[in-house]
């Protein structure tokens, strides 16, 4: 057809012939703006338009908008339109308002009557054109209005065949947008039968919004699994002659056939053994179908033909019930792997990479492993290649765990920039679940630092420094291969960083043998210090301080490094006080106390890999379920301090939303010289719950010991067999507010249970005490609470002044015992 | 359900842009940027499907112009492949050899070819003979329409 418009608006084809002419963007700008002043004062103007020239108009600012320019005016015009009785002019209205949807509520009324209008008229093209605007607008309005309306429309036995197609899809769109217009009851057999109807494009229609309404209520929609078998097995096993328009270059109805295998992968396999059988019997036959010759040579008929069958090949997967099936299933994607056709090598990965979680079928798909690898080395398209390392991690499993990983690693040399941080991840989720050997897990992530370095997240040398930390059995090799890998000249940030935490708890374990001795150890890790950015140099301080305490023979040398103006000056602020408050450390301390202070790390709690989460959020939904559980060895040697902190942890309640004071409650604070960076690593970060409290943690019986809130806010008071008294407390200048949390341990009711908090002598008129009373009873198990507020007032002498508290408990009920002390809270 | 349609000109000139997904008009704007030049940077003899953000895209070239469809995970490559092809058949029945000029000139009629062939986002009929029946009675409401006024016009009616 030529460029001049055969229906007329010669100005519409002038106008868009003058835009492509503009030489420059200036040219078509002012071309624009010369035309939008022309229509602006044409509707302003006082002869009304008649609809030809509305019609040109309207047209015209939708042409300007499709280019990219923001149009602000022509709405009502274009709602006028709608009520022309010339088709033409019809058609143009609500092409404009459905590209240009407005939210200004005087229109939307004018519009929706006009829907309405054309919704009720005798000439389907016109329902049509309504229902078509309704789709492509598919506001939540349009649903509350016309929401009843279209439901009888489609189930009409008056409706045409072609309005009940778009009433169909229309209300697929209206439920997507608002889904409680469906009505339920008579209407779902009604919308079920029309599976059944002799026009396949209604059927096709009507399959969508099936599998739309089953997938929110499958079960009131049971009823068209078997009319959606019956269905698909006369479609398959049709000849080409039989469905004449719907037939597609020699394949019968591809789409429909298509969709009604996506509807039955929303229910498990059907239980009556008829509608089972037949099933079965379909996906065979598309199964015999793909093996023989093809009946046309374009690529569309073989398009179609394995479109089918990768819808069937997911039915068959969804079902997992039929050995036999899957099988073949898989049998027919291998040798899709070595197809000619780029596209059904990516589809055939990507379908194994499903079949590969199955059990009946993880042993064929790893048949297919060289072929896979070798994807991944040679394909020329990077989608494909990623593909094919996504099946790699799919089919992973003991056996081929070492092989794998090592052709991941190999590849990760010369992978794609943009497939790298993915790999680093599956490398390190994958040698950390099948590693039985954990040298070998530390080799291959040491491997991937050294390789991908500027790829390696932080989770994933968190995560091996968690393992080291945990295992006794690999702290010596970890320590010698990182000291071994310092030494390569040109070392990765990560590496260094990795390295300088690992010789700072386990540099001992290597520091016998010469070539690792302890100054050899730190002239290593200092040669790369000023290469390192600051957090790294943080870092590094704490490593220094570590070694003080492991080798004091180099303590001076360490000393000089703080007291460097570089460290004690530094612009950083974290450099300049750990350097300044490690040399105090060093300086002041005795080898007891540094020893308690810089103590090995303890270990790790078990919780759910981070990397996992990471490589989760990084593809969402394409992420097969290997959840990882770290294997928790724990490493006797936790100090008292830990086990009173897991038990405070118990009895402190998450009370901050009553925060009157205003403060926040850190989380108690673990040994001294584990700052900064660090921190994370214990859990703030991390995705499941907080950490749970060791299984051997003995609720011990606490020996009272007031002294130790000088440096705590948070802790058990006392604790015995009847009773355990919990301290948290919260200071801001001169207001301080302690919680004292009582339970109950027995497992009867203390009953008069009082708590009384009196002012000592020495602090009267200088220090204002108020507290709440307690609850008389308290149930067995259970735990009460009570506020004590403090004011200071004036000064009052020295750190050792108390506040006296007399706690009376009188009678239990079954031991005649009587609890009395004085708690002894500083202040 | 397929979330957008896009046609662009191998110079990154957007033809046709149909949206079955409600987007802010700046979103639009920056996805339509940012998948053009995904598309136009790859070579030709590369896959037809790539994972872009949390959807699939399906993408043919057809002479001077790229047809280029979002669908969501679940949907199916190939079919939506052949939805395209379709969709260029119709076009291509309907002005007789079609060009970029026809779809430029005609870019209503490109928008209610289809509308008849997709809804919501589903493929709605795939018979080609019926979307073109459906095409050809909205013609010839029109043509009578041109006669009805040119008739009225000379005074006969």
């Amino acid at each position: 057809m030529p460029a001049v418009r055969g229906d007329g608006m010669r100005g519409l084809a002038v106008f868009i012939s003058d835009i492509r002419n503009c030489k420059s963007k200036e040219a078509e700008i002012k071309r624009i703006n010369k035309e939008l002043a022309n229509i602006r004062s044409k509707f302003k103007g006082d002869k009304t338009l008649d609809g030809y020239q509305k019609k040109k108009y309207v047209c015209k600012l939708l042409f300007i908008f499709l280019l990219g320019h923001d149009i602000d005016f022509g709405h009502m015009e274009a709602v006028n339109l709608l009520s022309s009785n010339k088709y033409s002019e019809k058609q143009i209205g609500y092409l404009f308002i459905s590209v240009l949807v407005n939210t200004r509520s005087d229109l939307i009324n004018l519009i929706n009557q006009s829907i309405k209008n054309d919704l009720q008229s005798r000439n389907p093209i016109h329902v049509n054109l309504a229902l078509q605007c309704i789709a492509n607008i598919g506001s939540k309005e349009m649903a509350e209005v016309f929401g009843h309306d279209i439901p009888k429309l489609l189930v009409s036995g008056d409706t045409m065949d072609v309005v009940k197609q778009s009433a169909a899809l229309c209300l697929l769109r209206l439920f997507r947008t608002s889904q409680e217009i469906i009505p339920g009851g008579e209407w779902t057999s009604r919308i079920i039968h029309l599976l059944n109807d002799q026009h396949m494009g209604v059927v096709t229609a009507a399959t969508s919004l099936i599998d739309a309404l089953v997938k929110k209520n499958p079960d009131e929609y049971k009823g068209c699994i078997s009319l959606a078998v019956s269905r698909l097995s006369r479609i398959v096993t049709a000849s080409y002659t039989d469905l004449q328009d719907y037939t597609y270059y020699f394949v019968p109805a591809p789409w429909l056939s298509v969709k009604l295998l996506r509807l039955l992968q929303n229910y498990p396999p059907p239980d009556d053994p008829g509608v089972r059988g037949r099933l079965i019997e379909c996906l065979e036959t598309i199964l015999n179908k793909a093996q023989e010759p093809p009946k046309s040579k374009k690529v569309q008929h073989s398009n179609a033909k394995n479109a089918v069958l990768f819808e069937a090949i997911s039915l068959i997967i969804h079902m997992d019930t039929e050995p036999n099936l899957l099988v073949r299933a898989c049998n027919q994607l291998g040798q899709f792997l070595s197809n000619r056709e780029t596209n059904l090598r990516y589809l055939a990965l990507e379908s194994m990479c499903l079949l590969a979680t199955s059990e009946f079928s993880h042993d064929a798909v790893k048949k297919h492993q060289e072929v896979v690898i070798l994807s991944m080395k040679m394909e020329k398209d990077v989608s494909v290649r990623q593909q094919a390392v996504d099946l790699l991690y799919a089919m992973c499993d003991k056996t081929n765990a070492e092989e794998i990983v090592q052709e991941m690693l190999n590849y990760l040399e010369t992978a794609d920039y943009s497939i790298r941080e993915e790999m680093v991840l599956k490398v390190a989720i994958l040698a950390e679940k099948y590693a039985t050997d954990y040298t070998w897990y530390v080799d291959v992530i040491l491997n991937l630092i050294r390789i991908a370095g500027d790829y390696v997240s932080e989770e994933v040398w968190y995560r091996v420094i968690q393992i080291v930390i945990n295992r006794d059995d690999v702290q010596g090799y970890a320590a010698k291969t990182v000291f071994e890998a310092l030494q390569a000249p040109a070392c990765h940030e990560n590496m260094v960083k990795v390295g300088g935490y690992i010789l700072g708890e386990f540099g001992n374990l290597i520091a016998g043998d010469q070539r690792s001795s302890p100054s050899v150890q730190f002239q290593l890790l200092h040669s790369k210090y000023h290469l390192c950015s600051p957090m790294t140099r943080a870092l590094l301080l704490s490593t220094y301080i570590k070694f003080v305490n492991l080798f004091p023979e180099i303590k001076t040398q360490i000393q000089e490094v703080f007291k460097q103006h570089s460290n004690l000056r530094s612009a950083d602020a974290e450099l300049q006080q750990r350097a300044s408050e490690y040399l105090q450390l060093s300086i002041i301390a005795s080898h007891d106390m540094l020893a308690t202070v810089l103590e090995e790390m303890p270990v790790f709690p078990e919780r759910e890999s981070s990397i996992l989460a990471v490589l989760k959020k990084k593809k969402p939904g394409r992420v097969p379920e290997n959840e990882i559980r770290e294997h928790k060895s724990p490493v006797p040697g936790s100090t008292a301090n830990h086990q009173e902190e897991r038990s405070a942890a118990k009895t402190v309640s998450a009370n901050a939303s009553t925060d009157l004071l205003g403060l926040s409650t850190p989380p108690a604070a673990p040994t001294a010289g584990n700052t900064g960076v660090l921190v994370d690593m214990l859990g703030e970060l991390y995705t499941s719950g907080s950490p749970q409290p060791h299984a051997n943690n003995v609720a011990a019986q606490n020996a009272y010991n007031p002294a130790k809130f000088v440096c705590k806010n948070n802790g058990v008071l006392f604790e015995n067999d009847l009773i355990q008294i919990g301290v948290k407390s919260e200071f801001r200048q001169n207001l301080g507010r302690i919680t004292l949390f009582y339970g109950n341990k027995t497992s009867t009711a203390l009953q008069n249970f009082s708590a009384a908090v009196t002012n000592p002598t020495g602090c009267i008129g200088k220090l204002n005490v108020q507290s709440k009373k307690v609850d008389p009873t308290v149930e067995a198990g259970a735990q009460v609470q009570q506020m004590v507020n403090g004011e200071c007032v004036f000064d009052y002498p020295g750190l050792s002044s108390i506040l006296m508290a007399n706690l009376p408990l009188t009678k239990l009920i079954k031991n005649e015992q009587h609890l009395n002390f004085i708690v002894l809270i500083s202040v | 359900m397929m979330q957008f349609m896009l046609l662009f000109s191998r110079q990154g000139k957007l033809r046709l842009q149909k949206w079955y997904q409600a987007y802010p008009d700046k979103t639009k704007k920056k996805i339509t940027r940012e998948l053009i030049a995904t598309i136009l940077a790859r070579k030709p003899k590369m896959c037809s499907f790539l994972e872009w953000k949390d959807l699939k895209v399906v993408y043919k070239r057809y002479a001077s112009l790229y047809f280029c469809c979002a669908i969501e995970q679940d949907d199916n490559e190939l079919l939506t492949l052949e939805v395209i092809h379709r969709y260029v058949e119709l076009l291509d029945k309907y002005f007789g050899s079609v060009c970029e000029l026809d779809i430029i000139f005609n870019f209503e009629k490109a928008y209610f070819m289809c509308d008849e062939l997709l809804l919501g986002g589903e493929i709605q009929e795939t018979s080609k003979k019926n979307v073109l029946k459906a095409i050809a009675a909205q013609d010839l409401l029109q043509e009578d329409e041109a006669v009805e006024g040119a008739l009225r016009e000379i005074g006969l009616l």
